[in-house]
Formats: structure tokens, sequence, C-alpha cells
């Protein structure tokens, strides 16, 4: 599986910023589920099907955007896991045809993990005078697991910068060497 | 600042962390059992405590770290005489008397309460 959920980083400030931006496409087989149409029992049409970005999709988006920041600050040494949803506010929904675009900025940053803070602007292709619009605000905590307060000790090797995260770093034109 | 002001900005911080209420942050209210914290609410505590008061916390500072895992201090689900000792010295700011009266482990977090919080910015600011 490749649970991805940014396209490309746009522009990266070393310990401060990372914009990355996420194009919503039908073929994204969750967007025929939610929401599919629904019909009545005699075959007629009660609501048609709304494929909608999921609000937690849209979370994870940001998270990997934030992770990435908070990763590249301390070159990609520390497993930086996902730790708390501090706040996450969305205000209008990502359809296909949409692009999202994430910015984190880092809020605070220590030994044992990092805070960030982010907006989620949507541009939608249908309607390009309207330019970036902001739908919400994702606030982020993140632990760095092997500084995990238990002492608990996790394997050496970092599995949370895999090879996905190498290939959308270098395609973005960013050079890591995890 | 008075201790007062100390609170109102320690309740502040709470709320924002921890989701809760203005007026279940009160004196006597344990982070974990009252307020609902979990491990990461710590560190978020700590970090939202530097923004609010503009100091620096170093790690373990105001929370203890890897107490449970060293046996001189934690012995049959039990904190030792010597990690007794040790909390109180590393963290001077709580008050362990309900802790060193039935020292299970479980007790342990129980001790960090708001008073805790408020008792441990009015040192800093002091310093």
């Amino acid at each position: 599986m490749r649970w991805i959920w940014i396209d490309r980083v746009l522009e990266l400030e070393r310990g401060k910023r990372l914009v990355a931006i996420k194009n919503i496409t039908m073929a994204e087989d969750h967007l025929h589920d939610h929401f599919p149409e629904v019909r009545d029992d005699a075959g007629q049409l009660v609501h048609p099907a709304t494929p909608v970005m999921p609000g937690s999709l849209v979370i994870e988006g940001m998270a990997q955007t934030a992770g990435i920041l908070v990763g590249h600050a301390e070159d990609f040494r520390e497993k930086v896991v996902l730790a708390k949803v501090t706040r996450a506010t969305l205000d209008r929904d990502a359809t296909p045809g949409t692009t999202i675009r994430h910015t984190a900025e880092l809020a605070m940053h220590s030994e044992q993990g990092a805070a960030t803070k982010g907006t989620v602007d949507l541009f939608d292709h249908a309607h390009p005078d309207a330019g970036w619009v902001t739908i919400g605000k994702i606030d982020l905590m993140f632990s760095h697991l092997d500084q995990n307060i238990a002492g608990t000790e996790f394997p050496d090797h970092n599995f949370v910068f895999s090879e996905t995260f190498r290939t959308l770093l270098v395609n973005s034109g960013i050079g890591c060497d995890f | 600042m008075t201790r007062n002001e100390i609170f109102e900005k320690v309740r502040e911080v709470l709320v924002e962390a921890l989701g809760v209420d203005d007026d279940e942050v009160s004196a006597d209210a344990s982070l974990a059992a009252d307020l609902g914290a979990e491990s990461i609410d710590f560190l978020d505590i700590v970090f939202q405590l530097e923004q609010a008061f503009g100091f620096k916390i170093e790690q373990g500072e105001l929370f203890p770290e890897n107490v449970t895992q060293d046996p001189d201090f934690v012995q049959d689900g039990m904190v030792t005489e010597k990690g007794l000792t040790m909390l109180r010295e590393r963290l001077p700011h709580i008050d362990f008397a309900a802790l060193e009266a039935d020292p299970q482990i479980t007790r342990v977090a129980q001790v960090f309460t708001v008073d805790a919080l408020v008792n441990f910015c009015e040192r800093k600011l002091a310093a």
C-alpha cells in the first residue's frame, strides 16, 4: 500500500515551514464510497454520489507534510510519529478536480517531539479566479519514538521515513540520504 | 506575577492542551485521572507552558522520566524509599505526601496536579 497523501513538496524552509500539495482525483477508490449515490426501493435517485476527500485523510496529508518538516529538521534521524491532533477544523469539502495545499509550520521542537501549526488551502480548477482559499487549520503533535518517556525500545532502522517518502522528496527536488 | 495570575495562565494552557472546560481545572485536579491527560499531553503541556511563560523547561524537569524502568526506584509495583527520595529531590514542586502514604506505582500519576504545575511555574519565575 502506498499510504501517501501528498503529491509534491513545493517549498521547504528547514526547521520552519513546509508546503505540499495534494491533487484530488476520481481515480482514488475511496471517493466512490465516500459517498455513493442513494436510491430508494423503487430505484428513484434520492441523493446523487458526492465524492469528497475524507477529512481524516486531509489530516493525514497534513501529518505527512508536518512530519517531513520535523524529520528534515533533524536529518531524518528520529522516528517521527503523529501523537496528537491538537486541533482540526475543515470548513469546506475537497472534491475531485481540486487541489489541496498543506502549509505546516514548526511551533515547538525538542528532543522528545514537536508541535506544528498547519493551514489547509483549496484551489478549485473550475474557478481559478478564486485562487487559493483557506478551508481549515490543523495543529499536530509529533513524538520521537525512541525518546518516549516510558523508555520503550523500538527497532533501529527508521521505518517512518520509508522509500515512499524518499521518492516524494527526490521528485520534489529535495536531497535526502535516508 | 501573583500565584492567582499564574494559576489562570496554567488553566488556559490546560484548557487548550487537554480540551477541558475552565471549571474542570481546579487546583487539586489530577492531570491524568481528572483531566484525562495522556502521555503525549505532558509534552504538549511543557511546550505550551514554555510559550505562555517564556521560560525553557528541560527534559525531566517538570515530569519525571524512566522512573518505572529502574529497579532501584520501583520494586514489586511499589516506589522504593530511594525512588521517593529521588522524586522529592528532582521535583520539588510536587507534593508527594499521598504517594509516601501509599507508594503504589499506579498512584504516581495522581501527584501531577494543577497545583503542582502552578508551584513549578512559580519557582521558575522566581529563579
